[in-house]
């Protein structure tokens, strides 16, 4: 054993030192990268919405200049969404995806690894220039004509969509080999049927990425083509029309908001279920109610547009199409709650993220029920209403499942666990800050306070409820700090956990923690949706064959997983970094002359030919 | 698996090393990506169709619908082409390593001279991207379409070079076939497109 | 939930004048009752959720009672409460959206025009003839106004709540909406769509008002200027400065249509839509240094002396 264990260590070892670091395919090394970078997005980006939070706490604040509100807005939200949101719930899935299904790496690794660098290259789009003076300053979502040539001169809005282009690029990449490595790579045992709520969440999210990503793609390169080659896709007095952006903006905006949500109903799954210590109540419902939202998140873009006038007829199928989200999610609140009172809970620090998340995502979903109407939503849109709406979504729904989701897999990843003290006091800060802060915002939404106002009158009444507001965005920032510290001190201080800290229910709790390069030495069979639960005294049931000597994974069948193949897996390799650096300055080249489309193609070419060049021996009358 | 005790329930030693189409990882991401760009010709296409019925005339008063002629060669070029693509995935999930090698020379030289009535589309168009909205979205659709004739001749090119001087296994037999398939999916995605860029003006 | 709703009847009694709780007109009405309906709805919702949550939080277990069965059926009965409400909520929706739609003979009509960052507000007199102000707008009380919203920029949009939901003012297109003041007084509406720097500037003061005191109104804006005496010095320096080139005072030289037409400026109550109270002091400053009251207006730094800008604040204030 110890021998194998030697072996395979070997040959799934990355090269030492920096080249290693560049050259690394291990899903988990990439992925530790994606989260690591997304936290400290989400602190600086935290850390404008508390200086903004500083500027309005009070009316006629003089911090901030209309400009540098603006660009505060616009650069807490284009973070949060596109280099936050949506790239920690992928790392999140690249990490943990291969483990639950037993498998020593991914479908595609080195995809992994050029995803990492282009969604750097996004990072860097974005922030470099902000240090640099020139900040997007219209805010996550850039309409024309503002954001067109007449309207916004200089490269403030180019840098925004090319930065879209940047992170969409790596989020679809990281879409298919999440997809493939879920469809193709199941452990022998683990037919769809049997697949955990976890990776079905994972699944539906890649696939919805996949289909809703081309929209924001093609929507931002019409509005630099508008800029840079005067095409005029919405410029009226061309033939244009403005509305067109937002119709393709919306329709992948709107998936946006679940593809970020339902990695959340995923490590909600998880969490409940093994804290609960007992099998999700309602595995198929949960399932089931996942692809519903999946579906009908594609037909309800037009509720971001109510207000821009379209014909009246179509509003009562939009509003119908947006409030029936809310069976399918109040089926999983069931379920999750359900599983909670039929089991034997045990109150550590994951379950009670779980907790607040039932507790603040369903006001998010409620108040998202009356923005869904047609009519009430011209008086809620564009409003602070709003802003607390799509804060309780995304934070109390996608947010706190992922602060407990990273509670709950930090042993897994480091071998020690968190302090379960200082995880309830900052949980109850963040929680009890978040609720202080958001919850008057309805109140002052219904009171007439439009968004993206950088100062407002003390004639409009609006003053104390802010100070009410900013006052919670402090205790959660004390909450944040805490979590941020006890992750930290944890590293080097926590109890050491032992593979299995929580008698979790999946496979990755099978293996050391941290995971070895090689993460298993056998594949294991599975016979059920908990599989580490099967028969916990037994010896668990494996199959032996897969190659130590070489990289080799499991390629099973789609609906049963029976084992197909063993298919070789690429190792180490420099080229994806090295045809990320050849796309980012592609992108980066195409703000100023189009022609860097032309011409960055060829090196990207070639790149691409020495990544994807076969190592096999020449041919024998060619060599003769 | 550290801690339990395991038991070793069968061999997986016997199993192939690839395997074609849908049970090979290499299917599923061409699949992947072959989705990711259908919605982006979707899309585009209804971009196109929404600028159309927002537009009072189609085209736009002054400008005349894109020229017949190089289109057509240019279809018909393409649907011609899927007789020797058709022919080589045939002859590599039989593994024939002579007609295989034969069959990619005869694409690659098949998919370049469609370049030409391609060139040619361009000049016919009419009007210039930035004339007004319905020649932007015209370049866009000529463009997207375009560059994915670009990106597989250039993908067929290489492996054209690489069959021909090295030893040709299981794996590239099955990057024949994906690259094929790829084809397949460019020929397909220019039929609606075709009709939108051509027929829809003067239809509508 | 409930004491969501409390808190927010309480808040209605002190907020201002731009409120959607504080309801002046027909279309608030409805969407207000809509909100109502939604509160309730909700909050019933919610307060199960809570307690379905506490329960399974505390309730005691025993080793025997695991079964599932009960909670199919407490599942079923939650489905069929969702479908309720979601039933009742969309008909109430549905119900309310056509009550917006009607159009009912429409007396008078308006078209206003959002600019980076004031509002062009066009009255249609009785001739055919256009009256034109700018970021005020008066309303008879108890007639349907029918609003003609365009934009001459970028997209804005138009949101008086007291009176009416919003409605984007979009570029290449033309929005309409109805609306009905019913309570006389003064509201504030503001863009609620950003667009641009001083997005958080550009607000419309709105006055509900009896039909003869509109009428009046209305009339003395429709008359040509007649500026006060001793002001020939200040209307000499704005005819002759650049002033001219970008407003208008009908009845003088200055034909300017770029920014806010200036012939009745004086009757406003506010300064660049609402950036500043209608003083002697803020329309010299205003005229001296825009860019300090709002940084990145379209309206430059002006080059004139004190004294010039003096007599030129001197003969706006005239014009009433």
């Amino acid at each position: 054993m110890s021998q194998r264990h030697e072996q395979l260590q070997a040959t799934w070892s990355d090269p030492p030192g920096i080249w290693g670091f560049l050259t690394t395919v291990n899903p988990r090394r990439i992925a530790a990268r994606y989260v690591l970078t997304a936290i400290a997005l989400l602190i600086l980006s935290g850390l404008l919405a508390l200086d903004m939070r500083v500027q309005l706490s009070q009316p006629q604040m003089h911090r901030m200049t209309a400009q540098l509100y603006n660009e505060s807005f616009a650069l807490h939200g284009s973070t949060m969404l596109f280099l936050v949101s949506v790239p920690v719930m992928e790392a999140m899935a690249m990490w943990l995806v291969p483990l639950m299904l037993g498998q020593r790496t991914m479908a595609f690794p080195r995809l992994n690894a050029f995803s990492y660098w282009l969604y750097l290259g996004g990072v860097m789009m974005l922030w470099v220039p902000h240090t640099l003076g020139v900040t997007p300053d219209l805010g996550w979502f850039e309409y024309p004509p503002l954001s067109g040539p007449s309207y916004s001169p200089g490269h403030r809005a180019d840098i925004w969509a090319q930065m879209i282009t940047f992170t969409e690029v790596a989020a679809l990449a990281v879409s298919v080999n999440v997809a493939v490595t879920i469809l193709k790579m199941r452990p022998p045992g683990m037919t769809l049927a049997k697949m955990p709520a976890f990776l079905w969440a994972m699944l539906v999210s890649a696939v919805m990425t996949i289909i809703a990503l081309p929209a924001v793609m093609l929507v931002t390169s019409m509005l630099i083509a508008d800029r840079l080659v005067s095409t005029h896709f919405f410029s009226p007095a061309g033939g244009g029309d403005v509305l067109l952006f937002q119709h393709l903006f919306w329709f992948f905006g709107h998936p946006e908001v679940y593809i970020i949500f339902l990695p959340g109903v995923g490590f909600v799954s998880a969490i409940v279920e093994t804290f609960s210590r007992r099998r999700l109540f309602g595995h198929v419902p949960v399932v089931l109610s996942m692809l519903a939202i999946a579906i009908l998140a594609f037909g309800l873009w037009v509720h971001h547009m109510f207000a821009v006038g379209l014909p009246k007829v179509g509003n009562a199928l939009y509003t119908a199409a947006s409030m029936a989200i809310a069976l399918p999610a109040g089926i999983q609140i069931f379920c999750f709650i359900a599983t909670i009172a039929l089991g034997k809970p045990s109150y550590r620090t994951p379950l009670l993220w779980i907790i607040a998340f039932i507790l603040t995502f369903v006001i998010g979903g409620l108040s998202g029920i009356m923005t869904a109407s047609a009519p009430l939503d011209l008086q809620l849109t564009d409003t602070y209403f709003v802003v607390a709406h799509l804060h309780y979504v995304l934070i109390g729904g996608a947010m706190f499942p992922l602060f407990g989701a990273f509670t709950y897999w930090y042993p897994k990843a480091t071998g020690r666990l968190m302090s379960d003290g200082w995880g309830i006091v900052s949980c109850a800060l963040i929680v009890g800050g978040f609720n202080i802060a958001f919850f008057p915002m309805h109140i002052l939404g219904l009171m007439g306070m439009p968004r993206r106002i950088y100062t407002y009158g003390p004639e409009m009444g609006w003053g104390d409820l802010n100070l009410v507001a900013t006052g919670g965005t402090v205790i959660a920032s004390v909450g944040a700090s805490i979590f941020v510290a006890n992750a930290l001190i944890s590293y080097w201080r926590g109890k050491r956990s032992g593979a299995d800290p929580w008698s979790g229910s999946t496979l990755e709790w099978a293996t050391r923690s941290p995971p070895s390069n090689y993460a298993f030495a056998d594949v294991p069979v599975v016979q059920s949706a908990a599989p580490m639960w099967d028969n916990p005294l037994g010896p668990f049931p494996v199959m032996r064959g897969l190659s130590s000597r070489c990289r080799e994974a499991l390629v099973t069948s789609l609906v049963d997983a029976n084992p197909q193949c063993r298919q070789p897996s690429p190792g180490p390799s420099i080229w994806p970094l090295v045809a990320a650096l050849v796309t980012s300055a592609l992108f980066v080249g195409s703000i100023y002359t189009p022609w860097a489309l032309v011409w960055g193609a060829v090196p990207l070419a070639l790149v691409l030919t020495a990544w994807f060049w076969p190592t096999r021996p020449r041919r024998k009358e060619a060599q003769a | 698996m550290t801690d339990r005790p395991v038991y070793v329930q069968g061999d997986l030693s016997s199993l192939p090393e690839s395997k074609d189409g849908p049970a090979s990882l290499a299917w599923w991401g061409n699949a992947g990506f072959m989705l990711i760009e259908g919605t982006a010709f979707l899309l585009a296409g209804g971009s196109y169709l929404y600028l159309m019925m927002a537009g009072p005339d189609w085209p736009p008063k002054g400008f005349a619908p894109p020229q017949l002629v190089w289109g057509i060669v240019f279809t018909i070029g393409l649907l011609l082409s899927e007789i020797p693509n058709r022919w080589l995935i045939k002859k590599a999930s039989a593994r024939d390593e002579r007609a295989v090698r034969i069959g990619i020379i005869i694409m690659t030289l098949a998919a370049f001279l469609l370049f030409i009535p391609r060139a040619l589309e361009f000049t016919a168009l009419g009007l210039r991207w930035d004339e007004h909205a319905y020649g932007s979205v015209l370049w866009m659709l000529m463009i997207l379409h375009t560059v994915h004739l670009i990106t597989d001749w250039g993908d067929t090119l290489v492996l054209a070079l690489w069959l021909h001087t090295h030893e040709v296994g299981d794996r590239q037999f099955a990057d024949v076939e994906d690259n094929a398939n790829y084809w397949r999916f460019v020929e397909l995605s220019w039929l609606p497109l075709y009709a939108l860029i051509y027929w829809a003006p003067r239809l509508a | 939930m409930r004491a969501f709703a409390l808190i927010t009847l309480l808040l209605a009694g002190c907020a201002g004048q731009q409120s959607a709780m504080h309801v002046a007109g027909d279309q608030a009405a409805t969407l207000i009752s809509l909100f109502r309906l939604m509160m309730w709805v909700c909050g019933i919702a919610y307060l199960l959720v809570i307690l379905f949550l506490g329960w399974g939080l505390i309730r005691r277990r025993s080793a025997a009672d695991t079964s599932e069965q009960p909670y199919h059926k407490l599942m079923a009965g939650w489905v069929g409460f969702i479908l309720l409400g979601l039933i009742l909520l969309v008909v109430a929706s549905f119900l309310a959206d056509r009550s917006l739609g009607q159009r009912q003979q429409v007396p008078l009509q308006v078209r206003v025009t959002g600019h980076q960052w004031w509002w062009r507000i066009e009255y249609q007199a009785g001739n055919g003839r256009w009256i034109e102000t700018a970021n005020e707008l008066h309303l008879p009380a108890g007639v349907p106004v029918l609003l003609e919203l365009r934009a001459a920029d970028v997209i804005h949009s138009f949101w008086v709540p007291n009176l009416a939901g919003k409605m984007d003012m979009i570029p290449g297109k033309i929005n309409r909406m109805t609306v009905t003041g019913r309570t006389n007084g003064w509201f504030r509406g503001q863009c609620a769509e950003f667009c641009g720097t001083q997005h958080a500037n550009m607000a419309l003061a709105v006055k509900v008002e009896q039909v003869g005191e509109f009428d009046r109104w209305l009339a003395g804006q429709a008359r040509p200027v007649s500026p006060g005496e001793g002001v020939a010095a200040g209307r000499k320096v704005f005819e002759s400065a650049s002033c001219a080139v970008c407003h208008q005072v009908r009845g003088t030289e200055a034909r300017g249509r770029v920014g806010p037409d200036l012939t009745h400026v004086a009757s406003r109550r506010t300064i660049a839509a609402g950036t500043a109270p209608m003083t002697h002091g803020s329309l010299r400053g205003w005229i001296i240094q825009p860019q300090a009251i709002k940084p990145g207006t379209s309206m430059p730094p002006s080059d004139l002396s004190p004294q010039d800008a003096e007599a030129v604040a001197s003969y706006l204030e005239t014009l009433r």
